[in-house]
């Protein structure tokens, strides 16, 4: 999703002269649903140079009108920090939760993948599918799309494993992301 | 109290209810009914500008000489986006401000109808928050919410932009009442705990200094007071920013001036130096770090501010406190005195002499003359004219502004009105008449460049229109001296578009615009001209002929440290002091 490659290093920049460790965060963001939020929220990270790897909205309570943006980003730690203080900035939203800062979460992805293929390969697809607990939506003599839901991480060793069968496309629909436990964000 | 009325009426009414007295603003077909509302009414002032940029550097000054919000009414399209160099100017020095802007009909949004354009979409990145207001019985509650959002926190613009269905709708006029956002709540109080322990450091410092910015004067008078009774009762060493000055007294005993590229020579050393950086309402912004791996090596540093995401944003910080300044300054002032804490003496007098002896370089002297008037000396004898009158100043952006900055000594908060963050050129005369209406006994000068004051140079007819005397000072160089100095510093001298060529004659152009125009270029002559503007009851344009070679040092050049600035006796060629690397830099 257009992730922006950081600038040359000059002598203002903040991460000047240190060795800055790149990690991945999975942010929540509770908004209003209101026209603009959205984009108010991707504004501020082209604008500022902040990578977008994932983002994910839908309303979550229709009666308060709020919606949950899930954003996975990458950055130095004091990178990923200004970022947070960044969205709290911005008036429609209520709360930023970086997740990756807490004890636990869990992220899960949707993917469906479109593979084509005959004989050997389609049983291959079929058993490889059964191991990776996905499900079988489409099917025609010579292709499947099979419905994955999981990490990431699952999803991404899943394509690779369908591409010398005959991965036709993937769609994805980014990350969905809560803690564990019985407190709310 | 609440009344039916049009979407046009309440937005009259909601400006009288805040407590607008003058809105600059330009008419057009977007915001007729809105003008219509207006002409039936004597509470609030119109100011018709010529420009809408002028609007919005109006409703700037008006802003910062009164610490009031400062309000613009605009049409739709051209309007709205000829106010976005205003809004992202008010943005970078969080400046309050509501624009209402026109809309073409709600069922035309997004057919390219005449004068429309995405005024939300344009202005979401120059405004703290934008609104587009689609049915009438949003209007009230957004328009009181625009002015609580800008003037709240850490201040800034706002935008309503009203389609000309909805001014025309009609419906029930909620008055303001103590809102309760449902999401913007700053930190106002700072953690005791956390100031408890910025006092500890505070009180076993060696070399302490105040580096004090914006925040302090958009915190209010009581932000200032406050500041001056801290700097006392502790003996540290303040300086401040460009958008700080006045905070802290040019002529009180602490005062090191301003900090930064064009800072005093005790200011910069003093912040390399220092074990203790108090950072007070200020944001470590470029101008004022230098090399940022080389900014302030020994110091533990403390940074109080209202907006969280300005800590740790270019300068990793010790200690934060966020909340408003006045409010943590008072808890710093009142702790310090009832917990009997006391500065390390001993070690501070060693500090203030090592002070006095970066102070004995005299980093703001200038060779004399007697032949050419150089722009330093202009704008002491300018300060030393107005001295002991309400002085407000307002520059334009380069040369001019900084020799403002280093040779005009203010002592108090919201007398000084210049473009920080976004250095726009065009902004000091707008902001004048913006100033010159909130203060109708005060006099008003907007120290110029001769290139700057071309840009908005249409707004002599609003000064005229409105009999504000604002005295324009330009400092006429024939350069744009700025840009002329980094040509000098970085591209061997090749001064290339920087001459200002085909100049108006500024006197004849003041009379044009039925105000008094001067010319000085005699040293000699120089007093007697300045009293004569200060003393005309009409505004007035003062064409000062300056040295036309002169460089604005002390400088630090981009890319260095605070403890490498370029002096004014410097014998170096300046043309050598930049590295490749710095070159690089703005």
């Amino acid at each position: 999703m257009n992730a922006q490659t950081p600038a040359a290093l000059s002598p203002y920049s903040s991460s000047a002269g240190k060795a800055s460790r790149t990690e991945t965060h999975t942010l929540s963001v509770l908004v209003d649903n209101e026209p603009g939020v959205l984009a108010r929220v991707v504004g501020l990270f082209s604008g500022r140079g902040y990578n977008i790897e994932s983002l994910t909205v839908a309303e979550v309570a229709h009666a308060q009108a709020l919606s949950r943006i899930t954003i996975v980003t990458t950055g130095a730690p004091e990178t990923i920090e200004q970022i947070s203080h960044q969205l709290e900035r911005i008036v429609p939203i209520h709360k930023v939760t970086d997740l990756s800062l807490l004890d636990g979460f869990l992220q899960r992805e949707l993917a469906m993948i479109k593979v084509r293929g005959k004989g050997e390969a389609r049983t291959e697809a079929l058993r490889l599918g059964e191991a990776f607990r996905a499900r079988v939506i489409d099917a025609t003599t010579e292709s499947f799309i099979f419905e994955l839901t999981g990490a990431p991480k699952k999803i991404d060793d899943f394509v690779e494993l369908m591409r010398p069968i005959g991965l036709v496309e993937v769609a994805r629909t980014g990350v969905a992301a809560i803690t564990r436990g019985p407190q709310g964000m | 109290m609440s009344k039916t009325m049009t979407g046009a009426e309440m937005v009259v009414q909601a400006l009288q209810d805040q407590g607008v007295t003058h809105l600059f603003g330009y008419p057009g077909g977007a915001v007729l009914p809105i003008y219509d509302a207006l002409f039936h009414q004597t509470k609030i002032q119109h100011v018709l500008v010529r420009h809408e940029q002028g609007a919005a550097h109006a409703a700037e000054g008006y802003a910062r000489s009164s610490g009031k919000v400062g309000c613009l009414l605009v049409t739709s399209g051209p309007g709205a986006t000829n106010a976005v160099t205003g809004l992202t100017d008010a943005l970078m020095d969080s400046i309050p401000v509501v624009c209402i802007t026109g809309q073409v009909p709600t069922h035309l949004i997004g057919s390219d109808a005449f004068q429309e354009c995405d005024t939300v979409g344009i202005t979401r990145h120059c405004t703290k928050h934008n609104y587009l207001v689609r049915k009438i019985e949003d209007l009230p509650r957004i328009l009181h919410e625009a002015f609580y959002i800008a003037r709240s926190g850490r201040p800034g613009p706002v935008v309503i932009d009203i389609p000309k269905d909805v001014q025309f709708a009609s419906g029930i006029y909620q008055p303001p009442k103590n809102i309760q956002h449902k999401t913007y709540h700053p930190q106002i109080k700072g953690d005791l705990a956390k100031i408890k322990q910025a006092l500890a450091m505070m009180a076993k410092a060696k070399k302490p200094i105040f580096y004090t910015g914006g925040g302090v004067i958009n915190a209010g008078p009581a932000a200032s007071t406050l500041l001056r009774e801290l700097a006392a009762q502790t003996g540290f060493p303040v300086t401040s920013t460009l958008m700080g000055l006045g905070a802290y007294p040019a002529t009180g005993r602490n005062w090191l001036g301003m900090l930064g590229m064009h800072g005093s020579y005790e200011a910069n050393n003093a912040m390399h130096d220092c074990d203790l950086m108090i950072a007070v309402g200020a944001r470590f912004d470029d101008r004022i770090t230098g090399r940022l791996d080389a900014f302030a090596p020994y110091s533990k540093k403390i940074h109080i501010d209202i907006d969280p995401s300005s800590i740790n944003k270019n300068v990793a910080v010790d200690l934060a406190i966020v909340g408003d300044c006045a409010h943590v300054l008072e808890d710093m002032v009142r702790l310090w005195r009832s917990e009997s804490l006391s500065a390390d003496k001993k070690s501070l007098a060693d500090w203030w002499s090592q002070i006095d002896r970066w102070r004995a370089r005299k980093s703001f002297a200038y060779r004399k003359s007697d032949k050419t008037i150089k722009p330093q000396y202009a704008v002491e004898r300018l300060y030393e004219l107005t001295k002991g009158r309400k002085t407000l100043i307002t520059t334009e952006v380069g040369q001019h502004q900084m020799w403002a900055a280093q040779h005009f000594h203010f002592e108090e908060p919201n007398r000084w009105m210049t473009s920080g963050g976004l250095g726009t050129m065009g902004y000091g005369l707008p902001a004048a008449i913006g100033a010159q209406l909130a203060n109708r006994d005060a006099l008003v000068v907007d120290i110029a460049g001769e290139a700057s004051i071309l840009m908005n140079i249409q707004e002599l007819s609003t000064a005229k229109q409105y009999r504000c005397p604002v005295k324009i000072f330009i400092l006429n160089n024939e350069y744009m001296g700025m840009v002329r100095q980094w040509q000098e510093l970085l591209h061997g001298g090749r001064y290339s578009s920087s001459y200002s060529e085909a100049l108006p004659d500024f006197v004849k152009l003041a009379e044009a615009y039925g105000l008094k125009g001067m010319r000085c270029s005699n040293p000699a002559d120089l007093d007697a001209a300045i009293q004569e503007m200060i003393d005309s009851p009409e505004g007035v344009v003062f064409d000062c002929i300056v040295d036309k070679a002169e460089n604005c040092l002390p400088m630090i050049p981009s890319g260095k440290a605070h403890n490498e600035m370029i002096l004014p006796d410097a014998d170096e060629d300046i043309g050598n002091v930049i590295d490749d690397k710095g070159k690089m830099l703005v």
